[in-house]
């Protein structure tokens, strides 16, 4: 009985969940569009590199400089390369600097913030003094010192985008962790002997989760742009390697001389994506906290 | 008044000293010797040794740290790799190139974003206020990198409007005699029309792009703002009265509507003062972003440094004066301070 009781249970509940998410997309088309367009994506980075009609790397000089044609969609740079090509196989990179950056950051600034606001004291003195000081700073300013300082790579470009969002991740989960701290149900948790810690991962964390998922994908169009800002200055990713801010770097000395097409689609790519995750999170945030809705 | 200037002041302390720490940090984390780094590729063991010890390097790090915020109080900030200058020049003499980008970029923001904010709060549901969404979602959705180039090819290469996105001024024009440092002030004051004409051509296209990009926060958060006052009961209480919609508008509503606006820039702030390395480096603009960014290219790390310290205390000492201008908006700031 048991059994069947903790198996049937989080199935409905996921259920209700299902229809409600129909419910809301079927609200608001644009949010089923952006859900579209995020498969679209994830695709592409999970298949992109066996799709492509193209090598990536493989330049072919004959044909360099050709604006789109049926064979060469977006058409080809410099060094005759595929633009689709390798606006398609980037997706994956720069899928995976966002998603690693967000995710480090979650655990980051959601574990100290949440620390922060259910032990106060000193914890909380130390993590807001040190938010207070990254938030001190002009963030992308300080991505671009902590990428100089740490080297020039792909992991600390991801290292610096969860750092300058640090802030925002605790100060939503302190404030959170706060309110909660002397609701009912944690009381209860305590009066029935249960350490701080327990409370704090099986009580307050699970309450806190969805409202930080949402500040996930509201900062994940960020995070892409931020890495994509950092790479189009020079600094993480390397030159052959396909990523969008790298292309557009590439292509900006041929927008003088009208060869649009190189920066452009890599460009449109990036702003595509950003597109997506601001409206995905708009639609996620009108699921998880219908009061904040716009 | 003076002493909620001063109470101010001092909360500011705090944040230099973190600010400070962090830069700080910055360089002593540099993976491998610091000394062998800024010995250069060509160094023997008795260099770096020397080396080591005009850096400060064999002390301990408290001591390091005292040395590094003694050099900052003589404004010493150590010397560019790449041109032998100190950074505190090279800083000093690009930073009116960038605060002039900055600043006519915050501009043009905000004169297109505040009435747009105000007519799609007071328009709510009509074309102007689908506009300003539009608007909002896709300012921040554009890498600024991006945008200029878009606009460098339609406005250089299609329509041939702009001129060469390459710097100031054009190369058959001398830059104007130092005052400010910015040349369309600099041009007006030595009375040179033509020279302000060419220097404000090179000024549009990266300002606007800026713009652009700062627009969506002030426009989004001024018809939020002018929203929740204009459904408050004084503007009722005004319209009852029998004044002109305009007044009810302006005087009434925007006055007070203003102040998260403000607030709001200090946000803006922090983007601008990102993107606007990357304008400068898409616009090949002399100001410090491109400075930082071509030290960056070449590891040449104390102009970093320099850079990453000079934009936070610019930061800093910017919302500061927003929080004096809130108070001379808002008088209750000022009573209750």
């Amino acid at each position: 009985m048991t059994d069947i009781a903790a198996t049937v249970r989080p199935a409905s509940g996921s259920a209700a969940m299902l229809r409600h998410a129909r419910y809301v997309i079927g609200e608001n088309p644009v949010t089923g569009l952006a859900f579209g367009l995020f498969v679209l994506i994830v695709v592409a980075a999970v298949i992109g590199p066996w799709i492509v009609p193209f090598d990536p790397l493989a330049s072919d000089t004959v044909v360099a400089l050709k604006p789109p044609t049926l064979v060469h969609w977006f058409g080809t740079d410099q060094l005759g390369r595929d633009v689709f090509s390798r606006v398609v196989v980037a997706t994956r990179l720069d899928f995976i600097i966002a998603v690693a950056s967000v995710a480090l950051v979650f655990l980051m600034g959601g574990l100290a913030g949440v620390a922060a606001g259910y032990f106060g004291g000193w914890t909380d003195r130390i993590v807001s003094r040190i938010a207070d000081t990254i938030m001190a700073f002009p963030l992308f300013v300080l991505a671009m010192g902590i990428v100089a300082a740490l080297g020039n790579t792909v992991q600390n470009i991801i290292l610096a985008t969860a750092i300058i969002n640090f802030p925002l991740y605790a100060r939503i989960a302190r404030a959170e962790a706060n309110i909660r701290r002397e609701a009912g149900y944690v009381e209860a948790a305590r009066l029935s002997g249960n350490t701080e810690w327990r409370i704090l991962t099986f009580h307050i964390l699970p309450n806190v989760f969805p409202l930080m998922v949402v500040q996930m994908s509201l900062t994940m169009g960020y995070a892409i742009l931020n890495a994509a800002g950092l790479s189009f200055i020079g600094l993480g990713v390397r030159a052959p390697t396909p990523e969008w801010g790298i292309m557009v770097a590439e292509g900006a000395a041929n927008i003088i001389s009208g060869e649009w097409w190189i920066a452009f689609f890599p460009g449109a790519a990036l702003m595509v994506a950003v597109f997506c995750f601001n409206l995905l999170g708009d639609g996620l945030r009108d699921m998880v906290d219908p009061r904040r809705r716009t | 008044m003076l002493t909620n200037i001063l109470r101010r002041l001092v909360t500011v302390i705090p944040t230099l000293i973190g600010v400070i720490i962090v830069t700080f940090l910055l360089t002593r984390v540099l993976p491998g010797d610091p000394a062998v780094y800024f010995a250069g590729p060509a160094a023997t063991p008795e260099s770096i040794a020397d080396i080591r010890k005009s850096l400060g390097l064999d002390q301990s790090l408290p001591q390091q740290f005292l040395r590094y915020v003694d050099d900052l109080a003589h404004g010493n900030l150590g010397n560019s790799l790449a041109t032998g200058r100190p950074v505190v020049t090279e800083i000093v003499s690009r930073l009116p190139a960038s605060a002039e980008l900055t600043l006519f970029g915050l501009i043009i923001s905000m004169v297109i974003a505040i009435p747009l904010g105000i007519l799609a709060a007071v328009k709510q549901g009509s074309w102007i206020d689908h506009t300003c969404r539009i608007v909002a979602t896709a300012g921040v959705s554009l890498p600024v990198f991006f945008t200029g180039l878009l606009l460098v090819y339609v406005f250089y290469f299609l329509l041939g409007w702009a001129p060469a996105p390459l710097g100031r001024l054009d190369v058959f024009f001398t830059e104007p005699p130092h005052v400010t440092g910015f040349y369309l002030i600099d041009s007006l004051i030595a009375g040179e029309g033509e020279t302000f004409m060419a220097s404000l051509k090179q000024l549009i296209l990266p300002g606007l792009t800026l713009g652009i990009f700062s627009l969506a926060p002030i426009a989004r958060i001024t018809r939020a703002s002018m929203l929740a006052v204009l459904s408050s009961d004084f503007v009722r209480t005004a319209r009852a009265s029998g004044l002109s919609s305009y007044t009810v508008v302006i005087t009434y509503a925007f006055r007070n509507a203003m102040l998260p606006v403000i607030t709001t820039l200090g946000m803006v702030f922090s983007f601008l003062l990102g993107a606007n390395v990357l304008v400068e480096k898409v616009f090949a603009w002399p100001g410090i972003g491109s400075f930082a960014v071509e030290a960056l290219i070449a590891s040449d790390f104390a102009p970093v440094q320099g850079f990453v310290l000079t934009m936070a205390v610019m930061y800093v000492a910017l919302n500061l004066m927003i929080d004096f201008v809130y108070g001379v908006v808002d008088p209750r700031v000022r009573l209750e301070g």
